[in-house]
Parts: structure tokens; sequence; C-alpha cells
């Protein structure tokens, strides 16, 4: 009798773009790393249309997820805290890779994640309320302003940044869908491993499909179709770190110029960006559009 | 100003169902206007720099009002120059003084408001009855209202002592040029910004006396400066790199520009920008306070309202009754002297745009959509279109989908709910929307499904500072009026 080494199954890392997995449409990976220089996985190599693929997914998305009530977003939402729970030493190893942490310290950050979700699955029936007005204008007149999600956000994800592979990806996609819209995002380009396994998290978490849609790739091919496709309607460059070139973010902002994106513009210095600090409704008043309502008053 | 007497009297009858006697506004109650002007730059008004001028003229005459200066680029950084000075002092200022400052501003409004309607009448060419009735009773409530927020900004819910950006570059256009300046200036010296503004070229004469009431105001010098001229000035204006913030009033072309410019430099920006509006009557609408509704939309300030109800989509059962309706009631409307109080509608306010709507809606028959307007004499003097009326238009009609900023309606039907949301929605422009009906959840539902930041329900064209104003999608992005107006001038 010999000891038999069993040998671990490792996953295939795909996209999640319309509450599917699919491979990238290229058939091409690319090698994902720690912070050693140690292989860890083949990622998709996502591409353009790949990434127009997504938004369609996530345009196809926006009505059913918009409509629906406030309260079940928030149950949805709390859903995925759940889920994650679950799968918590997962992403810690995950993100202790990613990110060179040691594991306490990637735990913690896994904690964080949770929290967050749970922060904004709160905030779904309360936004209105702070970000509405009954307006006392001088007429006969009800008059009132109501937010509404602005529709498809491209997210360009965190790339630097204390926690940005796990904390920094849910403290952006979470606030955007929290309010109704629809996401598409292009992960970390060298860390998107625990982008890739949320896709996962999500498939499982009452998240309607097309809602959030993520893309592992380069960010020069990813962020530029975000920034110029016009049935995008707003831009998260936070991840938008390169000086130049066409992932930079003052190219994309000039990009989604023509279509009049609402540009959420990176930090002055995203490397000093503390994704454990709180969070605020900054994010979640972003990706907001205010109507305003007259009706008059009468007999 | 006795040039002005002379066309009143050339003035069109009016329509065959009334006759009116004139009832003239005097032309001299605008005060004196000078025969050339210059910028407004450091509480001082100052020659440009440069020798170019451009004229301003009365759109009903045609005749020159006055000079006034092309704005350099060298005018533009000494304007910035004296509100990058003055910041420092004013955003320091408490906010309870700051708002004195605009209270008084306020009121000297409403104390010269009969002035500045006649001179907004004459420059802009609208009538001396919106002037008087809508822009500057607007105008004093804009300032009065901000006024409030100057020393209550911590309540308005951006947390603890919001600071403001900076100096504010503002470009506004020529529709309502006295109200578009309090919709940008109140907010923005409220918060505590600074601010140079640069009105419209072909409608320079109201900014350049409210520059007047800001010293009698007694407000500190390079506050508020202003400079004037065409497109290359406020170009130069919104690039300069030691401006904080731009809004900026206008078309979408102009808007997207500006964006583009900006990208990569972290000024703040704020657009309003372009708009085909839906007005939806269904056919359980009380049918005369919808055509007064779709008068109000469409032929408001001849037109000129990125929010006007352009495209009116009727429910297919009752177009025919209403149509003849409205017809009867445009037969009425009288266009001539924007001075006479009894004008419905004004001069077009320039050449330039006049002949913009004459190839719109030359474009509107060619693409085989029907034509109407009321018989109407025009004067013969002057810059004038006729209330027009476009049947059997199509989605893809020009006249459907671009912007024609003038007194034309173009009418499309519909017979669901479901086709009139996708009708409204169909265009790149998410400003405004209409809903005529007597249906209190299908208001809501309908209210509910346009993309747009404004829905008037049985009502149209209705505006509050207490208000938020603003558009969905290629129409613009941020909010004027209201708490949500705030957020613009704010750095948060």
């Amino acid at each position: 009798m010999s000891d038999v080494i069993r040998l671990d199954v490792m996953k295939t890392y795909k996209l999640f773009v319309g509450g599917k997995f699919p491979r990238s449409e290229s058939g091409r990976v690319y090698e994902v790393s720690d912070s050693k220089g140690q292989w860890l996985a083949n990622a998709p190599l996502g591409t353009r249309k790949d990434t127009r693929d997504a938004v369609l997914a996530a345009r196809a998305a926006v009505k059913g997820w918009a409509g629906t009530t406030a309260y079940n977003r928030g149950q949805v939402l709390y859903r995925v805290a759940e889920m994650l729970q679950g799968r918590r030493e997962q992403f810690a190893a995950e993100v202790a890779a990613a990110e060179g942490l040691g594991a306490k310290k990637a735990a913690a950050l896994v904690d964080q994640a949770i929290d967050r979700w749970v922060w904004y699955a709160g905030w779904t029936d309360k936004v209105a309320q702070i970000a509405g007005a009954a307006n006392p204008v001088a007429g006969p007149y009800f008059n009132l302003s109501l937010p509404e999600p602005t529709g498809v956000v491209g997210i360009v994800a965190p790339q630097t940044g204390y926690g940005h592979s796990f904390l920094g990806l849910v403290s952006v996609i979470a606030p955007a869908i929290a309010t109704g819209n629809t996401v598409v995002v292009a992960a970390a380009a060298d860390a998107p491993l625990p982008a890739l396994s949320l896709g996962e998290v999500l498939a499982t978490s009452d998240v309607p499909g097309g809602v959030v849609n993520i893309i592992s790739g380069r960010t020069a091919d990813l962020a530029p179709t975000l920034a110029s496709h016009q049935d995008v309607n707003a831009l998260d460059l936070t991840g938008a770190i390169a000086a130049e070139g066409p992932g930079a973010a003052a190219v994309l902002e000039a990009a989604a110029a023509d279509t009049l994106k609402r540009v959420l513009r990176p930090a002055v210095d995203p490397s000093a960006q503390d994704w454990t600090s709180a969070p605020g409704t900054d994010r979640l008043l972003s990706f907001l559009e205010t109507k305003t309502v007259w009706h008059p008053m009468g007999q | 100003m006795a040039k002005n007497k002379k066309t009143e009297a050339e003035l069109p009858k009016s329509g065959p169902l009334f006759g009116y006697a004139p009832a003239p506004e005097s032309p001299a109650a605008a005060g004196d206007i000078a025969t050339s002007y210059g910028h407004f730059i450091g509480g001082q008004f100052v020659d440009s720099s440069g020798s170019e001028a451009l004229k301003t003229v009365n759109p009903a005459t045609e005749q020159v009002l006055a000079e006034f200066a092309q704005g350099t680029e060298e005018d533009v950084d000494r304007a910035v120059k004296a509100a990058r000075k003055a910041f420092g002092d004013w955003s320091a200022l408490p906010g309870s003084e700051r708002a004195k400052y605009l209270y008084r501003i306020a009121r000297i409004i409403q104390e010269r408001s009969r002035e500045l309607a006649v001179l907004e009448s004459i420059d802009n060419g609208k009538p001396i009855k919106e002037t008087r009735d809508f822009d500057l009773p607007m105008v004093a409530a804009w300032f009065f209202y901000y006024a409030g927020w100057a020393d209550k900004l911590d309540y308005a819910g951006f947390g603890p002592n919001p600071r403001p950006v900076g100096v504010a570059a503002q470009v506004i256009p020529w529709n309502f040029p006295l109200m578009m300046l309090a919709w940008k200036i109140a907010p923005a010296l409220a918060t505590g910004n600074t601010v140079v503004l640069k009105p419209a070229e072909t409608t320079p004469l109201t900014a350049l006396r409210f520059a007047e009431i800001c010293r009698q105001a007694g407000l500190p010098k390079g506050v508020v400066n202003i400079v004037t001229g065409d497109g290359r000035t406020g170009a130069a204006l919104t690039a300069h790199p030691d401006v904080n913030k731009v809004a900026f009033t206008g078309s979408t072309n102009v808007g997207r520009s500006i964006a583009r410019q900006l990208a990569g430099s972290r000024k703040k920006l704020s657009l309003e920008l372009g708009g085909k509006a839906a007005n939806i009557v269904f056919d359980d609408a009380p049918i005369d306070q919808a055509v007064e509704g779709i008068v109000n939309g469409i032929f408001f300030n001849q037109g000129h309202v990125c929010c006007a109800g352009s495209r009116l989509l009727v429910q297919e059962s009752i177009q025919d009754e209403l149509l003849e309706a409205l017809k009867r009631r445009m037969a009425t409307l009288r266009v001539g002297d924007p001075l006479d109080k009894n004008t419905d509608i004004g001069a077009i306010n320039s050449a330039g745009q006049l002949a913009r709507i004459t190839e719109l809606t030359a474009a509107g028959e060619a693409e085989g959509a029907e034509r109407w307007s009321p018989a109407c004499e025009l004067p013969s003097a002057g810059y004038w279109f006729r209330p027009t009326l476009f049947t059997g238009v199509s989605q893809a009609h020009r006249i459907a989908q671009e912007e024609i900023f003038g007194p034309v309606l173009s009418v499309l039907t519909f017979r669901t709910p479901d086709e009139a949301v996708a009708k409204a929605n169909n265009t790149p422009f998410g400003l405004s929307a209409g809903i005529w009906t007597e249906k209190g959840s299908r208001i809501l539902w309908m209210a509910d499904r346009l993309k747009a930041g404004v829905v008037w329900a049985n009502t149209f064209n209705k505006f509050d500072p207490t208000s938020p104003f603003g558009g969905y999608k290629e129409s613009g992005y941020g909010r004027e009026g209201g708490r949500h107006g705030l957020e613009a001038y704010l750095d948060v």
C-alpha cells in the first residue's frame, strides 16, 4: 500500500457576463502571478468584443434591476454578503496572493468587504430620502425631486491602494448597483482573480444576470471601449492609473465627453487610496440622476 | 430710441379674432445704453486689451444698440486673476455676511426690475410680458433663495463645513440672459466662490447692467467679473488653468467640446445642454388646458428654450380634435413688437438663429412633414418667425430629432402608453417632458419611465429656485436650483 498523492482540482477562471461564465471570445488567456512572481492561474484575456457583449448584457438588465423595489435590491445585496461569508477563506487566500499580504490581514480585508455589502444593502431604500427633496415652490404645485439610476456604468476597477483587489472592487461595484445601475467592470489587470471569483458569488446571490459583468484583461483594451461606448451612461475611472496611452484617465475622460458620460475621476494619488476607510455616501450618490416632477394642486 | 417708436408704428395689426390697441412699454425705461462697453473686472469697467469690438443689435429692429469688447485671452486672464485675488477674503467671509450681499443684490434687482425687463426685451427680442412677469421675478427669487443658503451650508447634506471650489468660469446663453446669470452667479457666490461670467455675444447688456448692481450692493471687487465676447472668449475662459470650476449652459455640441477640453484637468464641470422634449397628451386630457400647455411649452420665449416641448405626442384618437383646438389657439398668438405688452411672440434673437430655424423647417417640408402656420403679418425689419406646426412627422425626421430652438412644433402620434414612452425617450436628449392626462396612476407610471430631468404633469415650463433643473443623457449633467444646485459649487 502506498499513499496516493491527490492532485488539487484547479479552477478555470472565466469572465462573468450576463449571469454566465464565458471564456473570452479571443480564446486567449494571460498569466496571473502573485506578488513574488509565482504563477497563480491563467485569466481570460478579455477583448473589446467581450466588453461590448457585457455592455449589451448590462443594458438588458437595467429595466429589471432599476425597476425592482429598493427593499428587494437591499435583500439581494445582503444575500451577497451571506454568500461571501461562506467563502471567506477562499477569498482571503486569493487576496493574500494578489496583494502579497499575510493571511490575517487578507482575511480582515475580506471581512470588511462582506461588511461593505451589508452597508450598501441597507442604503438601497434610504438613498432616495437623503438625495430626494420635496421642493416648496412659490405656487400651487406639488414638486418632488427623486434620484434615479444613471443606467449602465463602466467601471475601471481599482488597481492600487491597500485592499484594492477585493475590498476596493466591492467598494466600487456595490454602491453603483445599490441604486439600481448595472455595471461592466474592467477588473484590475494584475489582480483579476478575486474579481472573477466574485462573479461566482454574485451568480448564486439572486443578483439578476447582467447586473454585474466582470471582464479581465488589459486595461488599455477594455477601458477605452467602456469610455467610448454609446450605450454606457457613466464611467468610474478609479483604476485608470496609467500615466499615458489609451488607458490613461485623461484620454478616457476625453473619449467619454463624446457621449457626455458622467465621469467619476480617479483619486489624485490612487496608490494612496485606503479602501479600509469608511465609504461614506460619495460613491452611492455618484451615479444618480435627479428627476423633478411638477403637478398642479387644485380642486 | 426714437427709432424704436417708429417700429412700433409699423407693427402688424392683430390676428382676425381680436383687435388690441398698442400698449407699448417705453424703451427709455431701459435706462442709458452706452455706445460702447468694456469688461467688468475687479470692480471696474475696463477696456479690452484688444481692439476688436462686437455689436449687439435689437433683433426686433436690427438697429445697433451698443458695441462691446471681444474679450481676449489677456482679458480673460486679467479677470481670472481678479477673481482669484478676491477668492480668499470672499470665501473666508462668514456665510451670514455673504448672504447679506446676495439679499442686497436681490432687492436692487427688484427695485430696478422695470429697467432690466425693458433692457432685456430690447437686447434679446423677447416680449416685455415675459421679461416683466417671468425673467425678472425669477432672477430676484434666485438670488433671494441662494442668499439664504450661504450661512446654512453645514446643513445642506454635504458634510460639515463644505468648501467652495474656487474660481468659477461661467458661460451662459442668450435665451434668458439675466436669468441664466442668476442661475449661475447666485449659487456660486452663496457657496463662497468667485466668478468670471461670459454672457452670450448677442445679449451682453443686462449682464453689464448687473455689474452696476454689484457695485451698488457694495460687493467686494473681483467677486463677480464679466468678460464679454463670442465663443473664442468662452473657450479661453473655460480653458484657463487657474479656473477650478466650469459651468456652461448652451448647445450640446459646445458642451461636448468643453467636456473634452477639460478631460484630465480636474476642473469641476456642470453642463445644461440641449433638449427635444416630448409633450404627451392622452385622450382623457382636458383639451383646453392641454392646448394652453402645448402653446406655453413651445411658443414661450419664441421657442428659444432648451426644455421646450418641441415634440407633441398626441394619442391618435384625439389627434383631430386637439390639432383643431391648437390651430385655433395659435391663430390668436400675437407676433410683433417685443415692447408691446400684448405681444405673445417677440423677435428671433439673431439672424443666425433665424437661419437655423429656417433651414430646419425647410428640411421638415423636404422630408415630407406637413407645415402649417396661422396667417399673421410680420414686421418688415427685424428677425421674425411665424409660430409653426408640423404634422405627419416621423421619428426619423430631422425636425423630430434635432433641437430647432424656435417656435416650431413637431406633432407625432401614439396609441398606447408604452408607445408614448418609447417615442418620448427616442432621443439622445433628456432634459424635460410633459404629460397631460386626468389619470393619476398613469401620470406616475409615465413620470417613472420618462428619461428626463424635469417632468411636468398637467403643466409645462414651470421653474422655481427651490426646484432642481437639469438633464439626463446628452442634455448634460449637474442640477441648478434647490439644495441640489449647491453641489456644483462645493468641493464635494
